[in-house]
């Protein structure tokens, strides 16, 4: 089974793209695409753009098992991470590979997401008082999140320099809601206010590309209602 | 007082401010000891190839032990002290081990207090059977544990970089340490986003995980964790410590180019292994240990399924509905998702595979190294889990490790004070983090090579064999890193070939008893081009 792996490669943000080719054949449909970058080399690259001299493909990887988020990346269009996505997933015998869009680009498939860390920086996410010994689902569920911003790729509302800070926010938010006393609701809403409920437009483009299958709808009907509406947990 | 970041911060690197201590790795033991000492007011420096959520410590499973006895068992504190020594084959030290499972109780409580959504009845954290224990000692949160955990401490840790006493330095490789006659006085980094190397000084925390790195495709943890941190202090003098002793856990299956865990838990809760005796299932582990052999400890376990010597299989069919809902619902999803075969209702295929490594950088009861000034915690360690770790305390020898590395730091600086707290200059380091093809090539042949005498039955001729061909390797190297690699390699199989005897995860064919004269640490020196092992007492 013959693929044909086509992808974009960048030096550094400022410099030009261009479009690489490697002739891959995994054996195997079920094998992901996080495994077969692993596995090129300049043996197979089959077409690469004239005068441009090989160099390793820079991604980011570390589980390779959906559970660090480190290998997000577009793939054929889809947002998707690398460790998830089969090489069967695409039909034809070309699968294009693209680094994510809405971050800064450091160089081939790396961005930089760095982003995701500064806006709970921001906004005090942080447990302040001792956690409550109830509501665990909801901290598990909200605790999924592995924080690879595919969400937020997908979503019409999020974009880098905006205060929204997507539903990658939105989790860790609804964390602390379950388990933080009573008496932080209000300062926390405030926060809760301006990175997620105002930026939200209930898209929910978000909720079927989560590859950390966290319940995206459950989680924001009861931190919206937590932090708006005053309802307990 | 925290200096000011004034020589080189890019317009990307946001640091206002530069730590007295560096912490090199944000996983568990990262992160627990960053929290120690800023909590101390000790400002730190944490560096990490990628930032804490991508740390293997997120893939851990099965739980975190601790005797809290709320499973109407009695359980003490001293059982799991004998438990952990007794699966470590009496190679920890005692005093070391004391400290961690007397401790393990109260690691449980402040994670609780931090939010760690443990599986609880009636509002109290519940307990499960793990390996090797004969108590329900395991706290849990489904098969999860290791990321409900970090979720909460990156969380907390959120509140000291606030204050500046937690400065990030994410996307940033160990390149090496400043060691001059013995002792260590920074390190040189370097930063993956801004290709620039880093300066830092003060003391440094190793606690930067395991090797799996370098044995891609056989091993169920991080492939960032590449093991060159601890290759690269090797060749400057620090001791290592038992570096034959690999975790080999006995059921995993392969997807692609690693290894998939199937946790513990799985037999914890009700799971039996067994293969297929011409249509007949054998369950061997229970015909030789009796009731409770699907939970003996992994060295056990992985040692009898190779010697079998066929296809095992993990039969999971008495696990209750509700035990699945609860307990272990991640885990089928995940299962199926690989392996399209759920465990609920049919065998699933299991074989052995590299999990966890009970040896590293060497350090004494309070997590020093033999080098002044440079420290070491979590699993790039060698300390609590002698030749055999027990399922559930790594996570706690993580929490508890950074705790005592902070308070050794802590209390070097109260006695000593610390120089020029730290300074950080860009410097063009001529450092590539993206290996060559021939760099990956050598690697890989470098891994297969040394597992062809480090399996899980080893002897003489097998290690031998294996030694010529890395030294060969090592001669014809393509970087630096390789022959680092190579080096850190040979002196696992130089600590095989020296242990003549067997004992927990290192079992010998030729020598296959446990004997006394050798329950003493394997340590490997590096002086003067060559690599020396010795035994040491414990
Ligand atoms: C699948 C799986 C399941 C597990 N389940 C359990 C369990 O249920 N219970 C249990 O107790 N244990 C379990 N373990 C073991 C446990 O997860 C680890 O031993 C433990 O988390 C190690 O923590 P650590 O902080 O030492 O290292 P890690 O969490 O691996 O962190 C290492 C850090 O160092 C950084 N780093 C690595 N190299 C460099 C470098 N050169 N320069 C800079 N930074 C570097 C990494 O980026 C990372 O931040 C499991 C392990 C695996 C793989
Ligand atoms: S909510 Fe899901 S998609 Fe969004 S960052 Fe978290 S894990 Fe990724
Ligand atoms: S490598 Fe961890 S999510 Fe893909």
């Amino acid at each position: 089974m013959k693929k044909i792996l086509c992808i974009k490669r960048q030096e550094n943000s400022e410099s030009r793209p261009y479009r690489e080719e490697y002739e891959i054949d995994p054996g195997d449909s079920n094998v992901t695409i996080a495994a077969a970058l692993r596995l090129l080399s300049e043996e197979n690259r089959i077409y690469a753009e004239r005068d441009i001299p090989y160099r390793a493909l820079v991604w980011e990887c570390s589980c390779l098992q959906r559970k660090c988020g480190a290998c997000a990346m577009v793939v054929d269009n889809v947002p998707c991470l690398a460790c998830d996505r089969r090489v069967g997933d695409s039909r034809g015998e070309r699968i294009v590979i693209e680094p994510l869009r809405k971050f800064p680009l450091i160089c081939d498939l790396m961005v930089d997401r760095s982003i995701m860390d500064e806006m709970l920086y921001e906004h005090e996410v942080w447990l302040k008082g001792r956690a409550k010994e109830k509501n665990d689902d909801i901290a598990f569920e909200a605790s999924k999140c592995i924080k690879c911003g595919l969400c937020l790729e997908i979503c019409p509302n999020w974009h880098l320099e905006g205060s929204f800070g997507g539903m990658a926010a939105m989790t860790s938010f609804a964390r602390l809601m379950a388990k933080e006393p009573e008496e932080q609701l209000r300062e926390r809403a405030s926060h809760y206010k301006t990175a997620v409920y105002n930026g939200c437009g209930k898209s929910l483009a978000c909720r079927d590309i989560c590859p950390a299958s966290v319940d995206i709808e459950k989680l924001l009907v009861k931190s919206n209602a937590a932090a708006i509406w005053k309802r307990r947990m | 007082m925290l200096i000011k970041f004034i020589s080189c911060a890019g317009e990307s690197l946001k640091v206002k401010s530069i730590g007295k201590v560096n912490i090199i790795g944000s996983g568990l033991a990262g992160l627990s000891a960053a929290i120690s000492l800023a909590e101390n007011g000790i400002p730190v420096n944490l560096l990490s190839v990628q930032g804490s959520g991508r740390a293997q410590s997120n893939l851990a499973e099965g739980g975190i032990n601790a005797a809290l006895d709320v499973m109407g068992e009695d359980d003490t504190v001293n059982e799991h002290f004998e438990d952990t020594m007794k699966s470590g084959c009496y190679l920890a030290d005692p005093e070391m081990v004391r400290g961690l499972t007397y401790t393990a109780p109260e690691i449980v409580r402040q994670l609780d207090i931090a939010g760690v959504p443990f599986n609880r009845r009636d509002g109290h954290i519940i307990q499960r059977n793990f390996g090797g224990q004969k108590k329900k000692r395991t706290a849990f949160a489904k098969s999860s544990t290791g990321k409900m955990i970090m979720t909460a401490l990156t969380d907390a840790a959120r509140r000291y970089e606030a204050q500046g006493l937690i400065i990030r330095f994410p996307q940033h490789v160990f390149v090496s340490a400043d060691i001059k006659d013995g002792a260590c006085s920074g390190l040189r980094a370097y930063d993956i986003f801004r290709r620039k190397g880093l300066h830092l000084y003060g003391p440094v925390i190793m606690a930067c995980g395991g090797m799996s790195g370098m044995f891609a495709g056989h091993t169920t943890g991080a492939a960032v964790n590449t093991g060159l941190a601890a290759a690269e202090l090797f060749c400057s003098g620090a001791e290592l410590g038992n570096m034959e002793l690999i975790q080999y856990h006995p059921t995993t299956f392969r997807i692609d180019d690693k290894r998939l865990l199937v946790s513990e838990a799985a037999r914890g809760e009700g799971g039996r292994l067994f293969f297929d005796d011409n249509g007949k299932r054998n369950y061997f582990m229970e015909e030789k240990f009796g009731e409770r052999g699907n939970l003996m400890p992994r060295d056990v376990v992985s040692r009898e399924m190779e010697r079998c010597g066929r296809q095992i299989f993990l039969d999971m069919s008495s696990v209750g509905n509700d035990i699945w809902e609860n307990n272990l619902s991640d885990m089928r999803e995940e299962i199926i998702h690989y392996s399209r075969l759920d465990p609920a209702k049919e065998p699933i295929p299991v074989s052995p595979g590299i999990h966890y490594f009970m040896g590293g950088i060497l350090t004494d009861i309070s997590h020093r190294t033999n080098i002044k000034g440079l420290f070491a915690a979590g699993e790039c360690a060698c300390a609590y889990h002698g030749a055999n770790r027990l399922g559930g305390n790594s996570l706690l020898g993580a929490l508890y490790g950074g705790h005592i590395a902070a308070l050794s730091v802590y209390d070097d600086i109260k006695k000593y004070g610390t120089e020029v707290a730290g300074i950080a200059d860009d410097e063009e380091m001529g450092y590539d983090i993206t290996e060559s093809d021939d760099e990956k090539r050598s690697g890989k042949e470098l891994c297969e090579t040394v597992l062809k005498g480090m399996g899980i039955l080893r002897n003489e001729e097998g290690i031998k064999a294996s030694l010529d061909e890395v030294k060969e390797l090592r001669i014809k190297a393509v970087s630096k890193r390789i022959e680092r690699k190579a080096l850190l390699m040979e002196a696992m199989l130089l600590s095989a070939l020296n242990r003549k005897e067997s004992r927990g995860a290192h079992v010998r064919t030729d020598y296959p008893e446990t004997l006394d004269e050798y329950r003493k640490i394997s340590v490997a020196e590096y002086k003067d081009g060559d690599i020396r092992i010795s035994l040491r007492d414990i």
